[in-house]
């Protein structure tokens, strides 16, 4: 299986886990490493099977096939509240009956920590998520980005091995979220904690995380680095599912050439052998649009129609029809001046062959 | 549409009220009566009220019933609040369709049923009737009220914070006592409330399961009314009045309260 996690010790490990909720198959057959001092992320779609994944390793489910070890040890025996493990919940699961100060001392309390020891440590908290001067409020008196931190702050004054993260940033508006990633990196690079966040966002699984588990159905599709996952998709879906894509189908005919409705395509040479059918993968950074076709011979020209331009304020995005009917993405950065082409323009795409990947799933 | 209520809805809620409260409001003024005749007005005075603090049996037997209904109330509020846990929080136990029909049987069943049949048991196991009787006996009328109370408080309850509070090191008994009891207090009170009220205004049940010595006040009042009714009955109703009235009306505060905090909570989460 891909992935860096070789060059540290394995702090949680999955080996065949497989849960059922009566006929519903949530996680199917998951056999993951995750090293000491990981950020890593759980990415997929939503009834994925990401969250039973992450309450099977809290201790809140049992798998039904397979085991869970942390450091080497099985944990299925061991009871939620004794596992070395907190988690910062979707809905924040703050206590509305306690302070600010109550909700971050509450796990130290229940290790019987003395008073004066739990103030000092609820302060260095408080002052960890920027909430200092808050330790009074009730929870029902604070904003949803600071409720956020004060889940955040709760799950982490036990200084747990692993910290447990259900889509944290789900709540918060885009600008919000993006510095709260900044954050939480930021804190898991000081605090050298195993972190494991769930996510559905892509965009935040990749800024954040160190590797990418991606699931789908119950089942992990590719586990990676993000650049991996993205430059190298193992199949169509993980291709589809990780951002833009335009995928043309085709033969293999030489180790380099596929042929394709379009006309023959130079690919980098691939694993796949003459005659089987492919899919080509293109991200739409990677194609060059021009009013004329290019020069030279190693490289994929197209013609083809602007059929509409979608406009991010950073790219557009154009989708355009090429000789089969077919769309084709490309981004164009918006680097000042007058759009370079309209809707209806006749225009050429062109793309090295490394750029593509060739898919056999 | 229009506005505001007409003519026929206003004369219908008279209407309904007067039928409602007449009796009772009738009762309480004539408890401020002069006049020894009950249904001759004769001017203000205490002197019913007086008269009933010398009226030893009576007295005593308020005593008897505001001590059976604490102690019922109590009962019945442990053992509720337990039953309405196992209902929301054990699945789909074996038996658990049997169970909960049993529990809110007595909630229909009529009590004539339920007192003869106590009384029958309390007999056949050779049980001396009395004040152990009585409370026992409100404990199975009130029970099933509490647990409805609870229940609903429960199901509406985010067992989220629960499994936070576990996963921070709080085993499991301690995590039902130090989170769950706390936020589910409202309901349990005004199970409480209501336990209460029903057992202090029992009259059927109380009069099967009751001996020599263990008078409630319903039964004393009852008996002393078909001798004819005295001023002084009118007081002491007026005093019951004033309990259960205080008693529902902080109970349904209580749950209103939960119910309001609980509206506030969700607005947030969906506000943030
Ligand atoms: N307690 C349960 N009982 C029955 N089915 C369940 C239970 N918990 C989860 N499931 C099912 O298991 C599947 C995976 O659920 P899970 O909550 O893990 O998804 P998820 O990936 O976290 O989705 P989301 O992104 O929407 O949170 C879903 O089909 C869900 O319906
Ligand atoms: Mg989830």
């Amino acid at each position: 299986m891909a992935g860096g996690a070789a060059d540290k010790p394995v702090l949680v490990r999955f080996d065949g886990v497989v849960k059922r909720f009566g006929v519903v198959t949530a996680v199917d057959r998951v056999t993951l490493d995750i090293a000491q001092g990981e950020f890593f992320a759980l990415l997929g779609p939503s009834g994925c099977g990401k969250t039973t994944l992450l309450r099977m390793l809290a201790g809140f489910e049992t798998p039904s096939e397979g085991e869970i070890l942390i450091s080497g040890h099985e944990i299925s025996a061991v009871p939620p509240h004794k596992r070395p493990v907190n988690m910062m919940f979707q809905s924040y699961a703050l206590f509305p009956h306690l302070t600010v100060e109550g909700n971050i001392g509450f796990g130290l309390r229940q290790e019987k920590v003395g008073r004066a020891e739990i103030a000092v440590r609820v302060e260095d908290m408080l002052a960890l998520v920027r909430l200092k001067g808050y330790g009074k409020r009730r929870i029902d008196q604070l904003s949803g980005g600071q409720r956020q931190r004060v889940a955040l702050a709760r799950a982490l004054i036990k200084k747990p091995r692993v910290l447990l993260l259900d889509e944290p940033l789900a709540a918060l508006d885009k600008k919000l979220r993006a510095e709260t990633q900044f954050e939480l990196m930021e804190l898991q690079r000081k605090l050298g904690t195993t972190f494991v966040i769930v996510t559905h966002d892509q965009e935040e699984a990749m800024i954040v995380a160190d590797r990418i588990a991606v699931m789908d159905q119950g089942r992990l599709a590719q586990v990676g680095k993000p650049s991996e996952i993205y430059e190298r998709p193992n199949s169509r879906w993980i291709a589809d599912f990780i951002g833009e894509v335009s995928l043309i189908e085709g033969t293999v005919s030489q180790t380099d050439t596929i042929a394709t409705a379009l006309g023959p395509l130079l690919i980098e040479e691939s694993a796949a052998k003459a005659g089987d059918k492919v899919c080509l993968a293109l991200r739409p950074e990677k194609i060059r649009l021009s009013e004329q076709r290019p020069a030279g011979l190693e490289i994929n020209a197209l013609a083809g129609t602007v059929h509409e331009i979608g406009y991010r304020g950073d790219i557009s995005l154009y989708k355009v029809r090429l000789a089969d009917r077919s769309l084709m993405k490309v981004a164009l950065a918006n680097i000042g001046g007058p759009p370079p082409f309209a809707v209806n323009d006749v225009v050429w795409l062109s793309w090295a062959p490394t750029a593509g990947v060739v898919l056999t799933r | 549409m229009r506005r505001g209520p007409s003519l026929f809805n206003v004369t219908a809620v008279a209407l309904g009220l007067a039928f409602l409260y007449l009796p009772i409001a009738v009762l309480v003024i004539y408890s401020f009566n002069a006049s020894r005749l009950v249904t001759i007005w004769g001017g203000w005075s205490l002197h019913w009220y007086r008269a009933l603090m010398q009226d030893t049996a009576m007295v005593q037997a308020a005593w008897q019933s505001l001590r059976i209904a604490a102690l019922s109330a109590t009962a019945a509020t442990v053992l509720g609040t337990l039953s309405a846990v196992a209902l929301t929080r054990y699945g789909a136990f074996r038996g658990r369709l049997l169970f909960s029909g049993m529990v809110y049987a007595p909630l229909v069943m009529p009590e004539v049923i339920t007192g003869l049949s106590l009384l029958l048991l309390f007999v056949a196991l050779g049980i001396d009737r009395g004040f152990w009787t009585v409370a026992a006996a409100h404990t199975t009328l009130t029970m099933c009220f509490v647990t409805v109370i609870v229940h609903s408080r429960l199901v509406g309850f985010d067992r989220g914070l629960e499994e936070a509070a576990m996963d921070l090191g709080c085993p499991p008994l301690r995590t039902f006592l130090t989170i769950t009891l706390p936020l589910i207090a409202p309901a349990i009170a005004a199970g409480w409330m209501l336990a209460f009220a029903l057992s202090l205004d029992d009259l059927v049940i109380a009069s099967f399961t009751t001996g020599p010595g263990a008078t409630t006040l319903p039964i004393r009042i009852y008996s002393e009314v078909r001798l004819g009714v005295k001023p002084e009955v009118n007081a002491i109703c007026t005093i019951m009045i004033a309990i259960v009235a205080f008693g529902t009306i902080v109970s349904s505060l209580l749950a209103k309260r939960g119910a309001v905090r609980r509206e506030r909570e969700a607005a947030l989460g969906a506000a943030v």
